[in-house]
């Protein structure tokens, strides 16, 4: 499969009014395709958590519109934008995010409970995912036992587990080491991409830019441009 | 359950230190709200026991009479009075003061003194020993084995004493169904021979008893008995007045209500806080299951859950700590005055659930209020 997985068109986000109103990001508009991972790369503070936000589903912009698969999220009902994150959207986070007071397992396994699977075969899948990332052995652990990196394959595990199509990762290496990071997201483009996924990763890492298939920059809450990474185009 | 439960149920448990202290704080203020209002219960019980252990359908007295041992003696005329009202069957009168008894050793003890109608011997106790009618007997009084008994030196049948400078002669002893809250012994004996040998003023009928023909009839008897200026009350009426007296007129009542708020505010803030802090510690985590898809309901289902799972435990331990105090203290002492009563339970749970709600309100507040927005930007 290929195509667009998410367009954004126009979207316009501020925060504060009148004197205090920043805004962050002015009239971007791209799209993501299947297949492929889009890079947005930008100094700090250029908007890139902000643009993200808006076309996963959790931040509601001021004007524009997102389309995931064909639909306008932001027309839709609250709820219903939760069941499309939770049924199409996975999430890294920077600071991963896992619950601490359950295992590594319990951990993967969240998303699928959310979906209503049962208790039992959502810890089976877990352990799929888990034994894709690497890290069947430590099942049962709590995730503080593990070093960064694993945390971090936790989380990818987490967000891959109920099979999105889209996988949205915001600085997913920034509190890894190089070489860590560098692994991770080699893995995620070995591993995880397929031609019916599509990986959006926020990133200030230059470190990892190689694996980018598209890399949109940002600037002050523009989109300044695309550059396409010839290498893979074959 | 569902898995959404099964982990709330996880992130609460699994974190032993702030569940315990969610547990002790809940345990201790049911404990204590528990303790207080039994306490009062059994108090309160206690000091209607007369009215229990005399058993009659209707007591008249005069309307100031708040509490069954000070009574205000009538005149006759409200006897026959009574006997004429449509619909009574009968109605004696009952004598009711506090004499001091002799002991053989020569110590005085006060005790209360219940004297029966001649005729009927209506109200009379029921006896572990001897026989009723001996109490026509001369100089015979039937003593009470509650557990002021041994104040009197534990008399047997035949045993003496004296009262008022009058000879007494055990002839039987009695078991009543609640004792009393002054802790001193009761005798019983009848009408006549109680006002000959207790010195007494002009009028000597303490209370009438009534036994009215049929349970309708009590409306009318009690509006009859109204017109002659007194007060003609059901047990549970009487009951009911002397609790409202201890409850309102003395201190007790209102030491009760504040050490029982104390009680509650105490578990509240303890476990309300380490609520809070349990949820601002999870907010993260809880702005990160937004992110992945729950939606709104959800959460709140896991905080209500994790909420009503632990006062719910914290209810149970603290009614079982309760009772296990109250059965220790008993053996000790048996006539310690408490008792658990539904009213007491429905009550303590009912707190434990405001303090859920409260706890549980806060957190969900502050869940709802997350914004994934926020766990993103980190
Ligand atoms: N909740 C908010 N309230 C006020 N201003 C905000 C808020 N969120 C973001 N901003 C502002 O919007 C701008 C864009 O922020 P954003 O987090 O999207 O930048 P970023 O490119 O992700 O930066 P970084 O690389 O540091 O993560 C910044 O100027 C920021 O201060
Ligand atoms: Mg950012």
């Amino acid at each position: 499969m290929s195509g667009t997985a998410i367009s954004a068109e126009n979207l316009v986000k501020w925060f504060g009014e009148g004197e205090a109103r920043t805004v962050a990001v002015r009239d971007a508009s791209f799209a993501a395709e299947y297949g492929q991972i889009l890079y947005i790369v930008g100094p700090s503070g250029s908007g890139k958590t902000t643009l993200l936000s808006m076309v996963s589903g959790i931040l509601k912009p001021n004007s524009g519109s997102v389309i995931v698969e064909g639909e306008d999220i932001w027309g839709m009902s609250e709820d219903r934008i939760a069941r499309i994150r939770l049924n199409k959207i996975g999430f890294v986070f920077q600071d991963y995010h896992l619950f601490p007071r359950l295992t590594t397992a319990e951990n993967v396994a969240v998303p699928l409970i959310l979906k209503k699977m049962n208790w039992n075969q959502a810890l089976n899948v877990a352990l799929e995912y888990l034994d894709i990332v690497g890290l069947k052995e430590r099942a049962q652990l709590p995730p503080y036992k593990l070093s960064g990196g694993e945390q971090q394959r936790v989380a990818i595990a987490r967000a891959i587990a109920g099979q999105p199509d889209i996988l949205i990762f915001d600085e997913p290496t920034a509190s890894l080491d190089g070489d860590t990071g560098r692994k991770i997201i080699e893995f995620v483009k070995a591993k995880i991409l397929d031609e019916k996924r599509c990986i959006i990763i926020v990133t200030h890492d230059s470190r990892i830019y190689e694996y980018a298939d598209t890399i949109m920059k940002m600037e002050d809450g523009k989109i300044i441009g695309f550059e396409k990474n010839h290498a893979h185009e074959k | 359950m569902p898995g959404i439960l099964k982990i709330a149920l996880k992130l609460l448990i699994n974190d032993r230190s702030k569940f315990t202290a969610l547990l002790v704080g809940i345990t201790f203020a049911v404990f204590l709200m528990v303790m207080m209002t039994s306490m009062f219960s059994g108090i309160l019980t206690r000091s209607s026991s007369s009215v229990y252990n005399i058993g009659a359908k209707i007591w008249v007295m005069d309307p100031a009479v708040n509490n069954a041992t000070s009574s205000i003696p009538m005149p006759d005329y409200v006897l026959s009075a009574a006997r004429s009202i449509k619909g009574v069957r009968y109605a004696v009168p009952l004598y009711f003061g506090t004499a001091q008894v002799k002991l053989k050793d020569g110590t005085y003890q006060a005790t209360t003194v219940v004297g029966l109608d001649d005729a009927t011997l209506y109200g009379r106790p029921e006896l572990l020993e001897g026989n009723i009618n001996d109490i026509y007997a001369d100089n015979a009084f039937i003593v009470v084995k509650d557990a002021e008994y041994s104040k009197l030196g534990k008399p047997g049948v035949g045993n003496e004493f004296e009262i008022n400078d009058h000879r007494g002669v055990v002839v039987g002893l009695a078991k009543v169904a609640s004792s009393g809250l002054f802790g001193i012994p009761t005798i019983y004996t009848t009408y006549s021979r109680a006002i000959t040998y207790i010195p007494s003023t002009r009028f000597t009928t303490s209370y009438i008893l009534i036994e009215p023909k049929r349970e309708n009839d009590i409306p009318a008897i009690q509006q009859e008995i109204g017109k002659l200026g007194y007060q003609a009350l059901t047990r549970d009426q009487f009951v009911g007045k002397i609790s409202d007296f201890y409850t309102f007129k003395t201190g007790m009542g209102m030491n009760i209500l504040l050490m029982t708020t104390i009680s509650f505010v105490v578990g509240l803030s303890i476990s309300g806080q380490t609520f809070y802090t349990f949820i601002l510690e999870n907010l993260e985590k809880f702005g990160a299951l937004k992110a992945i898809g729950a939606r709104s309901n959800e959460l709140i289902a896991m905080i209500l859950f994790q909420a009503s799972f632990t006062s719910l435990i914290g209810y149970g331990l603290g009614v079982g700590a309760a009772s296990t105090f109250m059965i220790l203290a008993r053996l000790r002492m048996p006539d310690y005055a408490a008792q658990i009563t539904f009213v007491i339970l429905g009550f303590a749970l009912l707190m434990v659930l405001v303090i859920a709600s409260v706890s549980s309100y806060i957190g969900v507040r502050k869940v709802l209020q997350i914004q994934p927005f926020d766990i993103f930007r980190g």
